[in-house]
């Protein structure tokens, strides 16, 4: 009889345990949502914030045709966007061949022993290595054992270093994600290994490499540590010579060994004034390089949902 | 099969059947000419096989260059530290709780910047990683896909933004923020660029944590489920056991981002080597005293120089730490399922 009532005990609690047990759901969901909120509002308040300080600047055109000056409202980002683009087609024409064809041997050729290990375990730990590494390696190798200054094919190079382990494992998810039938197709038909790779596995990569290749890059337009440590804060208020030139070979080459400024410095060197006016510069900075970070992921993610959804 | 596009495989068929089809024809005719269009040049095969091979080998010396960055970056701190040790003996490095490498008389011992680097890492984790997986544990569990789908490129943004935009952030807006709560507070201190590093990191623990737990095998969760377990108690008792190295890598791997931050604490925590374990203080952190420097005019070979090599050493070492044990973990949980 005991028996029976315990379990008729049991039934009722079951219940009220069913319904503590609905709550706890309801908690953690809303606790969920709650720190999503959190997230996203920083976010905005960030850009909210960052766009309200820098408005002043932001509508002003001359800010983005000038150069830095020592008078704050006077101050533009010219050379500094200039000098972004041409950093960033240095880093991307050295680390997305390079990424890819890393990735691609890593996925593909490697067989499976102590030396593919070796460079698993290395490119997973670069890119945890801080960027600030990267800028002493360049300091020391770069500038002090090899002679170079700081220029934009310096500041490319660190870029596109530590820009290479997001490449080379975005090339490795995206060639792991084609079907092995198409590679047996191709092998079965003849052709080579490299052919195979060449004509098939990597244009069928393709959106997942170049999402890669873009939210790599978006990295590297926003770092700032690396290329200080080369020791390139300064005042620039040039421009690089210009690569297309008038004269015979029309393609010139002087960029690369120039002076440079990027965003990211610009808006550091701003940062650090005392002045208030200056912090106005630097905000509508900030402004224009979440602008072209943003613009960069979000082309990133559109170019991925296409693949996806093909 | 989306990958498969019919009118781009098509003429490799036609072709590579032709030259199979004509290579076999070619041996049993040979010499006798019937069989020309088709007669496949054995310099094209061996072109194609030395194109083979020599890919081969660019590819993997391509592959070879991490290894040589990671050579670089040894081989540059090893040798500029052990000058920098010649100076200055290794137990003075480690014993020394004070750290003023540009006075008249210098002092070299990391406590400073290892206690200002734990302090701000150690308060961007207490942010980031109950935040962090309680969104993991809410994006992989209980959101509808489509939320899940919505959400994740948008904390993909979040991480996106540039270190030097947080650094504004902690600066300008957090700070005074946290003034009007304590009013004490001086303009650079730890607290600030702690929690905005916390926001920092927290998408990176969610999407790895969010990963190893979408990796646990549904069977577990419908075996729960099935024992008539709530989708709390799944959550809890069985997909966060289940993945938990998984996302001990993730908060690991986290914390290497939260020492390795520069620029954040450079802007807002003041750069001046401090040893206080005070969050209410400003400090330097390993990264800022490598900036400090390397903003100022230090020469080549003198100490100053050669202690900013010390002190990255220190912070590779740090680092290489956290992340070898985030690998290892992130590898084992993979081997699991």
């Amino acid at each position: 009889m005991q028996s029976i009532a315990d379990n008729v005990g049991g039934a009722i609690s079951y219940a009220s345990l069913a319904r503590k047990n609905r709550s706890k759901d309801i908690a953690i969901a809303s606790l969920g949502i709650f720190v999503l909120f959190i997230a996203i509002a920083t976010l905005l308040a960030l850009f909210i914030d960052l766009a309200i300080t820098g408005y002043p600047r932001l509508a002003d055109p001359e800010f983005y045709t000038s150069f830095p000056s020592r008078k704050p409202l006077q101050a533009g980002i010219l050379s500094a966007w200039v000098g972004t683009i041409m950093v960033m087609v240095v880093t991307a024409c050295l680390s997305v061949p390079l990424g890819v064809a890393a990735g691609l041997y890593l996925e593909e050729y490697a067989s499976k022993n102590w030396f593919t290990d070796l460079i698993e375990i290395n490119v997973s730990n670069l890119a945890g290595v801080p960027s600030i590494v990267y800028g002493l390696l360049a300091l020391g190798l770069f500038i002090y054992t090899f002679g170079m200054s700081e220029t934009v094919l310096v500041a490319g190079m660190v870029l596109a270093l530590l820009i290479l382990p997001i490449i080379i494992v975005s090339t490795r998810e995206s060639i792991r994600s084609i079907p092995s039938e198409l590679r047996e197709a191709a092998y079965g038909l003849g052709a080579t290994q490299w052919q195979t790779m060449a004509l098939y596995i990597v244009p069928a990569a393709k959106p997942g490499i170049i999402t890669g290749a873009i939210v790599g890059l978006s990295r590297a337009i926003g770092e700032t540590a690396p290329i200080i440590t080369i020791g390139a804060l300064s005042f620039i208020a040039f421009l690089p010579e210009s690569p297309i030139s008038s004269d015979a070979p029309f393609i010139n080459f002087g960029w690369l060994t120039s002076p440079f400024t990027v965003m990211p410095i610009q808006m550091f060197s701003w940062l650090s004034r005392p002045q208030a006016d200056f912090h106005i510069s630097a905000a509508a900075a900030g402004v224009v390089l979440i602008v072209m970070t943003l613009m960069m992921n979000a082309l990133a993610i559109y170019i991925r949902y296409r693949a996806r959804s093909r | 099969m989306g990958v498969f596009r019919g009118p781009h495989l098509l003429p490799f068929c036609v072709v590579k059947l032709t030259h199979l089809v004509s290579g076999f024809m070619s041996d049993k005719q040979a010499g006798q000419g019937a069989n020309d269009r088709l007669h496949i040049s054995p310099h094209f095969l061996r072109r194609r096989e030395i194109t083979n091979e020599v890919a081969r080998y660019v590819l993997m010396a391509a592959a070879a260059v991490s290894v040589f960055v990671t050579i670089g970056i040894v081989y540059i701190l090893l040798s500029e530290s052990l000058v920098f040790f010649e100076t200055v003996s290794v137990w003075e490095f480690v014993s020394t709780t004070s750290w003023t490498p540009l006075f008249a008389e210098p002092t070299f011992g990391i406590w400073p910047l290892l206690s200002g680097t734990l302090v701000v890492s150690g308060i961007a984790l207490a942010v980031a990683v109950p935040a962090g997986l309680v969104l993991a544990v809410y994006l992989s569990e209980f959101a509808p896909a489509n939320v899940r789908e919505t959400i994740k490129p948008i904390l993909e943004l979040l991480e996106g933004v540039p270190t030097v935009v947080y650094g504004f952030f902690a600066l300008l807006l957090v700070t005074p923020l946290l003034q009007i709560i304590f009013p004490q507070l001086p303009g650079f201190n730890m607290l600030a660029p702690g929690l905005v590093i916390g926001i920092m990191i927290l998408p990176y623990i969610t999407s790895l944590s969010e990963d190893a737990m979408r990796a646990v095998p549904n069977g577990m969760r419908e075996g729960a489920y099935a024992l008539g377990y709530s989708k709390y108690h799944t959550a809890v008792r069985v997909v966060v056991p289940a993945a938990i190295s998984g996302i001990t890598a993730a908060c690991i791997l986290a914390m290497s981002r939260a020492v390795g931050e520069t620029m954040v604490v450079a802007i807002a925590a003041g750069q001046m080597p401090n040893f206080t374990f005070n969050p209410m203080e400003g400090a330097a952190t390993i990264t800022t005293f490598i900036v400090q420097v390397t903003l100022g005019d230090a020469r080549h070979g003198s100490i100053a120089y050669q202690s900013i090599f010390a002190a990255g050493l220190v912070l590779f070492l740090l680092t290489l730490l956290f992340n070898l044990i985030g690998f290892f973990l992130r590898r084992r949980f993979r081997q699991a399922y």
